[in-house]
């Protein structure tokens, strides 16, 4: 059996994916609802990872509930940089860039979710299909919104 | 006749009457010192504005000047009642310092010149702007005080002349949450109820909404009801101890920023109780069964606990909600400016529904709004959204438009939601945004983190173009200043918040060389030969009749249909509600009778946003989800506002507004009666907060947020402990500093946070961390008026003086039957006659 390798992988992914919108929180400040809403989707996939962490010994994996805390240090750094970036029209195209980045990221975290739910359903492991059920579609609202906010923003940076 | 001191008494003398009965008329007049009626030229017809409420007025002209108003006995909305704002505002339009001329900066300071000049400067900028760098370098951010020929106008020159996608109204401040919430449950915007809901209601719950202050004639009615026979239980949700308040059966003072919480917690016990109308929610809706299991993680116990309000309280509240047989909701800036705004006033929307109380009377649903054409703004299309509620996702509702207009669909920006006021301001901060052309409004003084709104708007790559009746502070740092006719010299429509249309006629000239704003535009359209398709002028209507003509054909089968209403037909008698069609050729009083709505994926207006992160809804998503067209219940849950106390930021500042002022006192500032009223700013602070800071009525403090700070006397009120509250009037424009603080400011919008509800987009004024600091013992007590939310409590309330008007601030009634004539003889008549009275 191999759900605690998925498990693992859906672990990585999601602090990835956490990381990658503090990241795209701290760069973007003076982008005021994608400094806050990023930060409080990044606490979604905090949220999911705390819960993996939660089954995973059932699946043989000792994981980090608290993995995405560990940056913080290095976060703080990249808000300064946020600040600085301010008033050029150059942080715009990193806006682009770094709302791409959270979308592919959670595209993959879907990805993961799917086939935690293809074991669980397999195995018939109802808890860890109840996870899956609260988690995935949170996840997906986080693509949906990467997306939105991409679309609502390329056209004024493009032209501008 | 009576005469009553309506400073003292905002709200005048009572006419009670009881459930299903007729609202008594009692017509108020005030004229100027030594005017009396025989005096009076003429008599125009018009209706409120400093608010939403609509009241029919009658402006008293002499000598071709406004001498005074007289409430109109035969309109539905306000039976002859004039709130102080319609009494005493008017006197503005006759201010000294009225804007003449246009304006222009050279060499750093604004001249005057000739109309020519200013608009071709204005037409060049654009020129300029949309040759080198497109459409979306060009924003507009106009008002909810303009008539809906203004906002109709200004929707197609910049919708499908210029082509920009940056159009909002600082109708984003006040009702987009309004508009939010009911296309998220309804899939359309759209007043549900009718202030006639009012006369059947059983239960009236007030949902963040002092409506004692905000819509003084429609508490009126409500104070009516109170003191009449079977009157309503009445729930308040208030940090605030306001009017509404003291009149309350139930309040609830929840922590500022946990509504959702709270609202979680009575929909917990409203279902628990089975207080449900299982058979309405089976026919009409969709996504019971989500609120269902959203809900079961709020026993009252819990949302208790988050709102920090007594439980029995909460359940009280649950009760009189879910038992009552006839409620109307309303709801406001505590709900809309406040944290998870939408998602919050969605759930009153979503108790409405699972209680099958809309569509028949006293079963009303008021997603209300502040200003006096807010509704305008949002159907014509001026606050992004395209008009006649079309969805810009919807390519048949885009073509349809294109249709109307003789342009080609793509010309219409649609590929993604419209830009919304903070996020253009966010465009003018990076530079993309290139010229920002603001009518009506002072966004120097009423968007939130005020150093930072200056720092973006004061930059000299931006052309700042700022059309007005005054010399704003927002005026004071533009480029270009086009001086604007007011209310009473100009001709338009407009509507109130139950849909009620009426017609304000121009009473006198306008001062000067300033003209209506529907002028202005369609100067600018012709400079600009914006054209259709067929070579013909795209803008091809002259005055504003002829606007509102060519309106009427865009809503023509829109659920905003007006093609029923003309302006003759709205000349004499009462205010009509829309939709006005040939099936409703007298109006419609509710919208959703029989649970009917404009839902159905082809029709609706939005398709929706998720709740908490914004993002819209595709389209798939929502046929799958609601292919009937049935209301939508959404749940959402609570999550905590973004700036919550800390040790250096103990307390929760809240801003709000004063009965006796509208916005930042533009015009309520220059009418004596109101300015002396509330002349200067005051903090709240709640009698314990006094006791644990050390500060005393009366005494000089600091409030600072990690934004700034501003200076103001404390009045000791009835408010929640931990909550401050700043009113949000006081800008620059009657100190030294003119658009700054010339020393520690005042405006509550130095200390305000940046940031808003990522599904309406309206900015949050109800959540900011704040500190409170004693500056010094000033003598004496803070001004803050006592009539209202910030009466005084406490040891010191004895010293506080009464708040009065004295002689000037009285105002005449007369109570009597309504004439009531659905088509009344016209009053605004162009010879010299009188108009006769409409009271028997």
């Amino acid at each position: 059996m191999r759900i605690g390798l998925a498990l693992r992988q859906l672990h990585r992914d999601e602090t990835d994916l956490a990381e990658g919108l503090l990241h795209l929180s701290e760069r973007h400040r003076v982008d005021h609802e994608v400094f806050h809403l990023a930060r409080d989707l990044a606490g979604w996939s905090a949220d999911h990872v705390r819960r993996i962490a939660e089954v995973a010994p059932a699946y043989g994996e000792d994981l980090d509930p608290d993995a995405v805390g560990e940056s913080r240090l290095a976060e703080r750094v990249r808000e300064r940089l946020g600040d600085a970036l301010g008033r050029s029209s150059a942080p715009e195209l990193a806006l682009l860039r770094d709302l791409r980045e959270v979308y592919l990221q959670a595209q993959g975290v879907s990805v993961d979710w799917e086939l935690v739910a293809q074991a669980a359903q397999g195995i018939r492991h109802h808890d860890l299909l109840d996870l899956t059920r609260r988690c995935h579609p949170e996840n997906l609202r986080q693509a949906r919104w990467a997306n939105a906010k991409l679309k609502e923003s390329a056209t004024q940076v493009l032209l501008s | 006749m009576a005469t009553t001191d309506r400073i003292a008494e905002p709200w005048g003398a009572r006419t009670p009457y009881g459930p299903g009965g007729t609202w008594p008329t009692r017509v108020d007049q005030h004229l100027a010192d030594g005017v009396s009626e025989d005096d009076v030229d003429r008599w125009v017809q018009s209706a409120s504005v400093l608010h939403s409420n609509g009241d029919g007025l009658d402006i008293a002209v002499k000598d071709g000047r406004v001498v005074g108003v007289r409430g109109r006995a035969q309109d539905r909305v306000n039976h002859g009642r004039l709130g102080p704002k319609d009494l005493f505002g008017w006197q503005a339009n006759t201010s000294p310092d009225r804007l003449t001329r246009p304006l222009v900066r050279r060499e750093g300071r604004l001249v005057e010149t000739s109309w020519d000049e200013a608009m071709a400067l204005v037409v060049a900028r654009t020129q300029t702007l949309l040759r080198e760098r497109g459409a979306s370098a060009v924003g507009f951010y106009t008002s909810g005080q303009l008539f809906l020929e203004e906002y109709y106008t200004l929707g197609v020159m910049a919708h499908a002349g210029i082509g920009t996608n940056h159009v909002d109204g600082n109708t984003r401040l006040c009702t987009a949450t309004a508009a939010a919430a009911l296309k998220e449950s309804f899939g359309c915007d759209g007043q549900p109820g009718s202030y006639t809901d009012l006369d059947h209601a059983d239960a009236v719950a007030l949902w963040g909404h002092n409506m004692a202050e905000t819509q003084t004639v429609l508490w009126t009615r409500v104070l009516d009801r109170l003191a009449g026979p079977r009157p309503p239980a009445v729930l308040c949700v208030d940090p605030r101890r306001t009017p509404v308040a003291r009149a309350a059966t139930v309040h609830l003072a929840p922590r500022p920023g946990t509504n959702v919480a709270l609202l979680n917690g009575i929909l917990h016990e409203v279902l628990a109780q089975g207080w449900v109308d299982r058979a309405y929610v089976d026919a009409h809706t969709v996504g019971f069964a989500d609120l269902e299991r959203m809900v079961q993680d709020y026993p009252p116990e819990r949302s208790a606990t988050i709102c920090d309000v007594p439980v029995g309280d909460l359940r009280a509240a649950a009760r009189l909600v879910g038992t009552a047989e006839r409620l109307v909701s309303t709801v406001l800036q505590g709900f809309y400016q406040s944290h998870q705004a939408t998602a919050a006033a969605v759930q009153v929307n979503n108790l409405h529904l699972v209680r099958g109380m809309l569509g028949e009377p006293g079963k009303g649903l008021l997603q209300m709004n502040g200003q006096p054409s807010a509704e305008n703004t949002r159907e014509c299309g001026a606050d992004g959204d395209l008009a006649g509620f079309r969805n810009w996702s919807n390519a048949d509702h885009v073509a349809d438009l294109a249709r109307v207009w003789d342009v080609e669909p793509d010309a219409i920006p649609h590929w993604s939601p419209p830009t919304h006021a903070m996020q253009m301001l966010r465009y003018a901060e990076d530079g993309s945004l290139g010229m920002l052309w603001v009518q009506a409004t002072n966004p120097l003084v009423s968007l939130p983190e005020l150093a930072r709104v200056r720092s973006v708007l004061e930059q000299d790559r931006l052309f700042l173009v700022v059309q007005d009746i005054f010399l704003s502070e927002t005026a004071q740092v533009a480029d270009v200043v086009l001086p604007a006719a007011a209310w009473g010299e100009k001709t338009g429509t407009f509507t109130n918040a139950d849909r009620t249309v009426h017609l304000s006629e121009k009473a006198v000239e306008p001062p000067g060389e300033a003209r209506p704003d529907l002028d202005i535009f369609l100067d600018f359209a012709r400079r600009m030969d914006f054209r259709g398709k067929d070579g013909t002028p795209l803008v091809h209507w002259e005055g504003p009749e002829a606007a509102f003509e060519a309106w009427k054909e865009c809503s023509r089968g829109r659920p905003c249909d007006y093609t029923g209403l003309s302006y003759d037909r709205l000349r004499g008698g009462s205010g009509i509600q829309w939709p006005c069609d040939d099936e409703h050729p007298d109006g419609t009083e509710r919208l959703y009778a029989g649970g009917r709505f404009s839902a159905a994926p082809d029709v609706c207006e939005s398709y929706g946003r998720d709740l908490l992160t914004g993002a819209p809804v595709e389209e798939a998503e929502y046929r799958a989800l609601n292919p009937q067209g049935r209301a939508m219940i959404k749940a959402a849950r609570y999550v905590p506002p973004h700036e919550v106390p800390d040790e250096g930021h103990p307390l929760q500042l809240v801003t709000g507004r004063t009965l006796y002022h509208f916005h930042t006192r533009t015009k309520t500032g220059r009418a004596p009666q109101l300015q002396a009223a509330a002349p200067e700013v005051w903090v709240e602070v709640s009698e314990h907060d006094a006791g644990t800071h050390g500060v005393a009525e009366g005494d000089l403090v600091e409030v600072a947020t990690p934004r700034g700070s501003v200076q103001a006397r404390v009045r000791v009120s009835g408010i929640r402990p931990g909550v401050l509250f700043l009113p949000f009037h006081y800008g620059y424009w009657d100190t030294g500093g003119g658009h700054v603080p010339d020393g520690p400011g005042r405006a509550a919008n130095e200390l305000t946070i940046t940031d808003w509800d990522a599904c309406s987009k309206q900015p949050v004024f109800k959540t900011a961390a704040a500190r409170l600091t004693r500056v010094t013992a000033a003598g004496g007590v803070s001004a803050a008026p006592t009539t209202t939310g910030s009466a005084p409590v406490g040891p010191a309330a004895g010293r506080v003086p009464d708040t009065t008007g004295g002689p000037a601030g009285s105002a005449e009634s007369r109570l009597g039957t309504a004439a009531a004539p659905p088509r009344a003889r016209p009053t605004s008549s162009t010879g010299g006659g009188r108009a006769t009275g409409g009271w028997s």
